[in-house]
């Protein structure tokens, strides 16, 4: 368990105060450039902070519709914050169709702030409002801030001299700049940001800047204030060095550690797909440093080329989502047969199909685990927070290379695309990955084993004197010739079964998560569901109910503990944002009666409805207790 | 790396027997690779031999080099992943007419352009032969196959021409049982940097015997076949007397009995290859050799100039992730 999430669980039973911010409107609207900036600027003034971007997959939906509105959320306050909060305190809407979409989400007597200029009659009609909520008194339960963003940004950049256009687009800014007056926020990093975003755009840097200073001297002059949603502020993080991370970027510095630790040629070979390209872009930008990047043509090379990649000598590295991931799924019984190490990172969206692209789900469990052809066992990791990404990956690396394994890695939209501070390892607690390669001749072949790992040798070409094939049709133990022979199948088949049974004594630990070590109720969860299994189980805990909270960041093979913890529990409950994959495994390798909360929305567990399902399910155990688990 | 070394063409036998029917083309195929690399006198510990799946395909079984028989069609890609993590490596990829122009053809088409330093040679016999006697890309319409029993509908495709037009830089065609023609061309295919393509006509004995024996068999070959050669004029005939004329507004040959007025063959002329590759007339031979040769640069060397691969050091990875840090 990483230091920051042993952390966020310490002080989490004092949640802090905190504040929860939702930023709507139109796609072309700049809204995940004004949240992502927000970001950064909350975590400079050292609170925590989770964020969680909403965006339809369209890249620019006309102007007004519902389904064009993109919203940016994030809660901030001290350690505590790790989920992107239930309920918003202040909601952004930028025209109708964000404040009807997102109106919902906002608390009872939570803040809007709208742009009045967008409340035009042609908005309201598209966004399907009969009258203007602004003035009908059906927003009567809220506090609304109505200003006239559109104008008042035109009004602030028109001395740069700039067209109405780019004075239309100057509004998240403006809007930015009114965000720091109320909740803080620096604008010095913002206007460096600007000025080396657009810095061949001089009009647009002057343009932008003037918008972001004259929102915050509006919200000065004007004394707006936030009130009790403002709380946020008041809350910092612990001492420590931090960055804002993204799941994806995680990633990434993960796998350049892995290039650093192993010294190994990484190589990155994928195909573009959403929501997964955005780390072919990360590790692209490294510009050939430990990693090379290969946009493949269709996600079939993409995975052979990277099991090439790792026959020569390299590690091969591959990554796409859902529907890409079924795609791979025969050179993956590929990797599984001649037993060469790979990575294969699923950034998982809402299934099956196209499905919704930007929208995360956990539905492709059963894939990873089971979508093969013939007996294919592989290594199943699942990182559950954006910064543990970075070390999921060295472990699927060190298991890849250590037991001459392809491993997966499940992500998810969530988690790729979801920042949060994260306190920067010491790189001397790193473990170098030290990969064996053939040298000596004598006596090899190139399928016997390591007595301890049942892993193969690597034997690159160009090693002298180990020339040697492999292939897809079954190998005899030992020497790799083509085998038909009965018993060698049985025992080839056993012994890739074996070798993966034994990663389960090198993997990660899996110590309760938090809570209880023994009580009513184990909750199990695995992926990007930590932040709200945790905040729920504590509140259970702040009730004084017995609950615990594991989560899985190895889901195959399953901790060899497993079973001794669950019986510590009186009952079982998994927690997964898809139709109950990882409670059937459960089920089964144990034979508990495990209960199952799913969801498959297209978005994250809220921690209300997490906790209302395990209420519920605990209620159900007071009775007949013994009788469960 | 690179060392060159004295060998001969058993070198490159291995302990394992070979599967192939009696009287197959691969064996001639075969024959002619272990020349060829004997020839080329790489270290065998340098050679990587890449197939997918087919008759074709077991073929890096038998060969003394390292060997990877992948999955169907995906050759190409692998190979490219090899040379990705070690451009040295010689490369070679073998495949049949269902892996490069079937399942495979996507691949076959981006290694091409991309100019990937690998050595292709479609082993084509126009037929489906592992899977027992279907018809393939290449069967000529109306073959009757155990999927086909009333003829093949669909029309073949032109390897040479797929080649080209995936601005393939080297398209060669030869055939099998021309142990003379055939390693010439293999040997030309290796010595061009970067993706070379070459098309052996070969013989399915079991399945599509004779799909070719008007081409290669001794009585037939003079007539029907013109072997052209860069800066030569294309000549055939049992006496070199006959010639093919380009005419380049066209496009097109024309027959000529004057073998002076013969036009020379220029690989590095595009159209001249594509009209070449795509001369399918029964009054005309069908040209083997090398049809196109157009140097320029690999893929491989083109991208470490452009973003050269260097290891990261811990230090280079420390500033990596304090780049953005901040403290609180």
């Amino acid at each position: 368990m990483t230091d920051d999430v042993v952390r966020a669980m310490i002080v989490n039973d004092d949640p802090g105060p905190r504040t929860v911010v939702r930023f709507a409107g139109d796609s072309g609207d700049g809204i995940q450039v004004l949240g992502g900036e927000f970001a950064k600027a909350v975590a400079l003034a050292h609170h925590g902070l989770v964020t969680l971007p909403d965006f339809p997959a369209e890249i620019r939906a006309p102007a007004g519709s519902t389904f064009g509105v993109s919203a940016f959320q994030i809660q901030f306050g001290g350690d505590g914050v790790i989920t992107p909060g239930d309920e918003v305190d202040v909601l952004f809407a930028f025209n109708p169709a964000a404040l009807k979409t997102n109106l919902d989400t906002l608390k009872q007597g939570g803040l809007i702030i709208v742009d009045t200029d967008a409340f035009a009659a042609r908005n309201l009609k598209r966004a399907g409002y009969a009258a203007n909520p602004l003035e009908d008194g059906s927003l009567t339960g809220y506090r609304l801030m109505a200003i006239g963003i559109t104008h008042l940004t035109a009004e602030a950049v028109a001395p740069t001299g700039v067209g109405r256009k780019q004075a239309g687009r100057a509004k998240n800014f403006w809007s930015l700049g009114l965000s720091y007056w109320l909740f803080g926020g620096d604008r010095v990093p913002t206007i460096a940001w600007i000025e080396s975003k657009f810095s061949s755009m001089p009009d647009v840097v002057a343009s932008n800047v003037a918008a972001l200073n004259a929102g915050h001297a509006y919200g000065e002059t004007m004394e707006l204030d936030a009130g009790d949603a403002a709380h946020g502020r008041d809350a910092e993080l612990h001492h420590g060095v931090f960055r804002t991370i993204t799941g994806t970027d995680a990633m990434g510095l993960g796998l350049a550690a892995v290039a650093a630790l192993s010294g190994l040629k990484l190589t990155y070979c994928s195909y573009p797909i959403t929501p997964a390209s955005a780390l072919l872009h990360f590790l692209a930008s490294l510009k050939g440093r430990g990693i090379v990047t290969f946009q493949a043509e269709d996600e079939v090379a993409g995975i052979t080329a990277a099991i090439g990649a790792s026959y020569a000598g390299g590690l091969g590295i591959s990554a796409s989502a859902g529907p890409g991931m079924a795609l791979k799924t025969e050179a993956l019984g590929l990797a599984v047969a001649v037993e060469l190490p790979l990575l294969v990172i699923d950034v998982q969206r809402a299934g099956p199909s196209t499905g919704m692209p930007t929208k995360p789900e956990q539905a492709d469990l059963n894939l990873a685990l089971f979508g093969r052809h013939g007996e294919a066992p592989l290594p199943v990791l699942a990182p559950a927070t954006p910064s543990e990404c970075f070390r999921i990956v060295i472990e699927a690396a060190r298991i890849a290379v250590t037991y001459m394994t392809p491993v997966i890695v499940l992500s998810d939209a969530y988690i790729a695309n979801a920042a949060q501070p994260w306190e920067l390892p010491d790189l001397d607690t790193l473990h170098s990955i030290a990969p064996t390669f053939r040298s000596d001749p004598d006596g090899f072949e190139p399928f016997t084993r390591d007595p301890d790992t049942l892993a193969r040798p690597w034997a690159r070409p160009g090693t002298p004197e180990l020339a040697h094939r492999i292939g897809g049709l079954e190998r005899a133990d030992g020497s790799g010739n083509i085998s038909y022979d009965p018993d060698n199948h049985q025992r080839m088949t056993e012994l890739r079964a074996e070798k993966i049974a034994r990663v389960a004594n090198a993997g990660l630990d899996h110590e309760i998560g938090s809570g209880a070590t023994s009580g009513d109720l184990l909750v199990i969860g695995w992926g990007s569901t930590y932040g709200a299994i945790e905040d729920a189980v504590s509140r259970l805990r702040r009730a004084g109910r017995a609950v615990g909270h594991l989560h899985l960041r190895q889901i195959w093979p399953l901790p060899t503990n497993l079973g001794a913890i669950l019986a510590r529990f009186g009952g079982v409950a998994v927690v997964e944002m898809n139709q109950g994959q990882l409670v059937r495994l459960i089920r089964s390798e144990f034979l508990v009666d495990a209960r199952s909360i799913t969801q498959t929305s297209g978005q994250p567990f809220q921690v209300g409805t997490v906790e209302t399902a395990l209420r519920g399910i605990l209620d159900g155990l007071e009775e007949p207790k013994s009788q469960i688990g | 790396m690179n060392r060159i070394i004295n060998l001969t063409p058993k070198d490159f036998e291995t302990d394992q027997e070979v599967r192939w029917c009696p009287g197959c083309g691969d064996y001639a195929i075969l024959k002619s690779m272990r020349k060829v690399l004997a020839e080329v006198g790489r270290d065998p510990d340098e050679v990587v031999v890449v197939s997918g799946i087919g008759c074709a395909a077991r073929l890096p079984y038998y060969l003394e080099t390292y060997g990877f028989h992948s999955i169907h069609g995906r050759a190409p890609s692998l190979a490219t992943g090899i040379k990705l993590a070690n451009p040295e490596l010689d490369v070679w990829v073998v495949g049949g007419d269902g892996d490069f122009l079937a399942i495979g053809a996507n691949h076959l088409m981006h290694i091409l352009r991309r100019n990937v330093d690998v050595n292709l040679v479609l082993f084509n016999n126009a037929v489906y032969g592992l899977t027992k006697g279907q018809s393939s890309p290449t069967s000529v319409p109306g073959t009757r196959s155990p999927s086909t029993p009333d003829g093949s509908v669909d029309p073949a495709v032109n390897p040479a021409m797929l080649a080209l037009g995936g601005n393939g830089g080297f398209v060669a065609r030869t055939a099998d049982t021309l142990q003379d023609h055939l390693p010439e061309v293999l040997l030309r295919a290796h010595g061009f940097n970067g993706a070379a393509f070459v098309e052996v006509l070969q013989n399915c004995i079991v399945y599509n015997d004779n799909a070719f024996g008007d081409l290669t068999s001794k009585k037939n070959r003079a007539e029907n076949t013109v072997i052209v050669r860069h800066g030569e004029p294309m000549l055939f005939g049992a006496d070199n007397d006959r010639g093919l004329v380009y005419e380049p507004v066209r496009g097109e040959f024309r027959v000529t009995e004057n073998a002076a007025e013969a036009s020379a063959h220029d690989e590095t002329n595009w159209a001249l290859a594509a009209a070449l590759a795509r001369l399918d007339d029964p009054a005309a031979p069908t040209p083997l050799g090398v049809f196109y040769c157009a140097p320029r640069e690999d893929y491989l060397s083109a991208r470490e100039a452009r973003i050269p691969y260097a290891p990261l050091s811990l230090g280079d990875l420390n500033d990596l992730l304090y780049a953005d840090s901040w403290r609180a």
